[in-house]
């Protein structure tokens, strides 16, 4: 079911086709989760697999995530490729054990493939509040033996699941809530997939490389136009997987910059970006001519009332007067 | 035996949270209520009934569906409406929104979204009123989907072993979300559990506030005097969508019809009126009374000022 119209299809709906495509293809996937079938999930994503697929391969799991992964991870180990789905990013922490202990160890330990996914939609934005916005990445990107995944557009989305799901290991794959319906373009046509562990110049730029991922890349891209204005070009990559991440495709670009501006929506401590900046430090400090910088939430937990959610939420305005401290060194 | 100071008392209550729901609803709908809102409609006997169980000093955790049992345990109204408008002087200081917050003073914990930890938090503070020798009761709702979890078992477990003053009740309002009790479980009620944990269970109506509020006082007091945990399942209905975003076009016709016949309200106001303990006057007073309440609530939370973004890691640490 590969689209090939070139209607614009939202990030929501890109995932949706990446399930029902992967669905499809092997006999072996399968999805569990709360309120995923009937209901067609929280957000909708896993709307009308149910009927195209049957109970059998959309199954709505009682309110019980060690269940959910646990049983995940149970199928995975004997050669299927279950799709779970936490409702919220901020419900993994319910069933923690199994994705950091069960799934991201048993290869270490036994050499045995664990082909599972836990999908989750991550990220703040809308007024979740602080047990409905959490950016996990980098909870699991601590984690020896997990891949992690945290797409920013529409055609990443669906092209970086498929591969999810053929992986021979766990993978974390957060979905920014925020991105479901704000983001949508015309993917490519006929079937793709994109590789974990690659990142993507989304801008191509020669003063000052942004590093982002997620709902940050938008923001880090409006940055960029609005820097162009006053004459600075600048480069915008998406990691798009956290972990492995592409260090190579970021040492190249800060050489060629020779500044880099580092973007998370996570709070700052031991955010993805510290290691991003620890790696350019160590390897690319003879291209630098400024520090690094980086642009976080602060460190508290994501609050609900606007005035605080925005404060939280890196903005476009921070990310350029940031880029233009690191442009004027 | 309910007095009729109770009763009334009772329906007062039950009257309240309709009515701070219904205005909740109505400004959810108008777009003037930020982020999400939970309704117990239907369910408020429940909440109502076992809530007053409790004597001041003891603790209540509630879920986000358990507005009205807050309400039972003396919250200040304009606590809710001011969390529910994220204002800067509400209970969260616009850091939680919704029913996500309690009143710490009045031992009504602030409830996280994360089903059902008020269950292990609740034995806890049961074993530090244990400890202590402090003749005080621990009180934990949560609805029949988060039974599923393993903590809620952690939690009947470790409150059975040591004996602990806690009263578990369950919600039974049919749906976890869009998931009926058939997707949820294979037994009828939940209380068959309690066998396994060597527990006292009541199966009460749980639309029947004097049902549910005898069962619940005998549970809290029993705790009180040493006699360890009970578990109280209250069988309803959610009458209303999971959250105020869901139409619940899940739920069949007939069900909600079935059940608005047995609104938990209309019954008991019909029973105080046959039993002479309330008359129409009386009814159009507290409505009036409720209504002026609930308006002013309202009216000042809005009016209220929003928290400044500067403070946004302020309150992090103690
Ligand atoms: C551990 C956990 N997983 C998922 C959710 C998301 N969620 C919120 S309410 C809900 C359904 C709860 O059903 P039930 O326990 O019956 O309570 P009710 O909403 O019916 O009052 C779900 C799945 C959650 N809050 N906590
Ligand atoms: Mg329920």
């Amino acid at each position: 079911m590969a689209s090939t119209t070139n209607e614009e299809v939202t990030f929501l709906d890109a995932i949706n086709q990446a399930l029902r495509e992967e669905l499809d293809r092997d006999q072996d996937v399968f999805i569990l989760g709360e309120d995923v079938a009937g209901y067609g999930g929280a957000f909708k994503v896993t709307k009308g697999l149910l009927d195209d697929y049957g109970p059998e391969r959309v199954i709505d799991m009682p309110l019980a995530e060690a269940a959910i992964f646990g049983s995940a991870i149970g199928a995975a180990l004997m050669g299927m490729r279950p799709v779970a789905e936490a409702q919220y990013a901020d419900f993994l922490a319910c069933g923690f054990d199994y994705i950091v202990n069960e799934a991201a160890k048993y290869h270490y330990r036994s050499g045995h493939p664990v082909p599972v996914v836990f999908r989750a939609p991550s990220g703040a934005g809308v007024r979740g509040g602080p047990f409905h916005s959490a950016s996990p990445e980098a909870w699991f990107a601590h984690v020896p033996g997990l891949k992690v995944v945290v797409p920013g557009t529409p055609t990443d989305a669906k092209g970086l699941l498929k591969s999810a799901i053929r992986d021979d290991n766990p993978v974390v794959f957060l979905e920014h809530k925020y991105l479901y319906r704000h983001e949508k373009e015309v993917l490519p046509e006929g079937e793709y997939t994109i590789p974990l562990g690659k990142a993507e110049i989304k801008r191509q730029g020669t003063d000052l490389s942004i590093v982002t991922y997620g709902a940050m890349l938008r923001r880090s891209l409006d940055a960029a136009d609005k820097l162009a204005e006053r004459g600075h070009s600048v480069e915008v990559i998406d990691l798009r997987t956290i972990y492995p991440w592409d260090s190579e495709m970021i040492l190249e670009s800060v050489e060629k910059t020779s500044r880099a501006l580092l973007v998370q929506e996570d709070v700052r401590t031991l955010g993805i970006m510290s290691e991003v900046g620890a790696v350019i430090a160590d390897e690319g400090f003879e291209s630098l001519d400024a520090p690094v910088g980086r642009v976080t939430a602060p460190d508290s937990p994501v609050p609900f009332s606007p005035p605080l959610e925005d404060a939280f939420i890196p903005s476009v305005e921070r990310i350029v007067e940031a880029a233009e401290k690191t442009l004027a060194f | 035996m309910v007095d009729d100071k109770t009763k009334l008392e009772l329906y007062r209550l039950m009257t309240l949270g309709r009515a701070v729901e219904d205005k909740l609803f109505s400004l959810y709908r108008q777009g003037r209520l930020l982020g999400a809102i939970y309704l117990g409609r239907g369910q408020e006997a429940t909440e109502i009934g076992a809530a007053a169980a409790l004597k001041d000093g003891d603790t209540l955790a509630p879920t986000h569906r358990d507005l009205i049992a807050q309400i039972a345990h003396g919250i200040d109204i304009h606590r809710i409406f001011m969390n529910h408008f994220g204002r800067a002087d509400g209970p969260t200081r616009g850091r939680d929104g919704n029913t996500h917050a309690g009143d710490m003073s009045k031992g009504i914990l602030y409830n996280i979204s994360m089903l059902p930890d008020g269950y292990p938090v609740s034995t806890g503070i049961a074993l530090s009123f244990k400890l202590r020798k402090q003749p005080q009761v621990a009180m934990a709702y949560c609805g029949e989907g988060a039974t599923s979890r393993g903590d809620w078992h952690e939690a009947l477990n470790f409150a059975s072993i040591k004996q602990l003053p806690v009263v578990f009740i369950v919600i039974n309002n049919k749906f976890a979300y869009s998931s009926p009790n058939e997707t949820e479980m294979v037994i009828e009620s939940v209380t068959a559990r309690a066998p396994g944990y060597a527990m006292k269970s009541a199966t009460v109506d749980g639309n029947d506030v004097i049902a549910v509020h005898e069962a619940a006082t005998e549970a809290v007091e029993r705790a009180r005097g040493g006699g360890g945990p009970t578990l109280i399942e209250a069988k309803t209905m959610r009458m209303l969508g999971h959250a105020g975003h869901d139409p619940a076009d899940y739920v069949p016709e007939e069900l909600l019809k079935e059940w608005e016949e047995k609104d938990p309200i209309k019954a008991y106001k019909q029973r105080l009126l046959d039993e002479s303990v309330l008359d129409e006057a009386k009814i159009a007073a507290i409505d009036e009374e409720h209504k002026a309440a609930v308006e002013e609530a309202a009216t000042m939370a809005e009016a209220a000022p929003l928290p400044d973004g500067s403070e946004v890691s302020d309150g992090v640490y103690h």
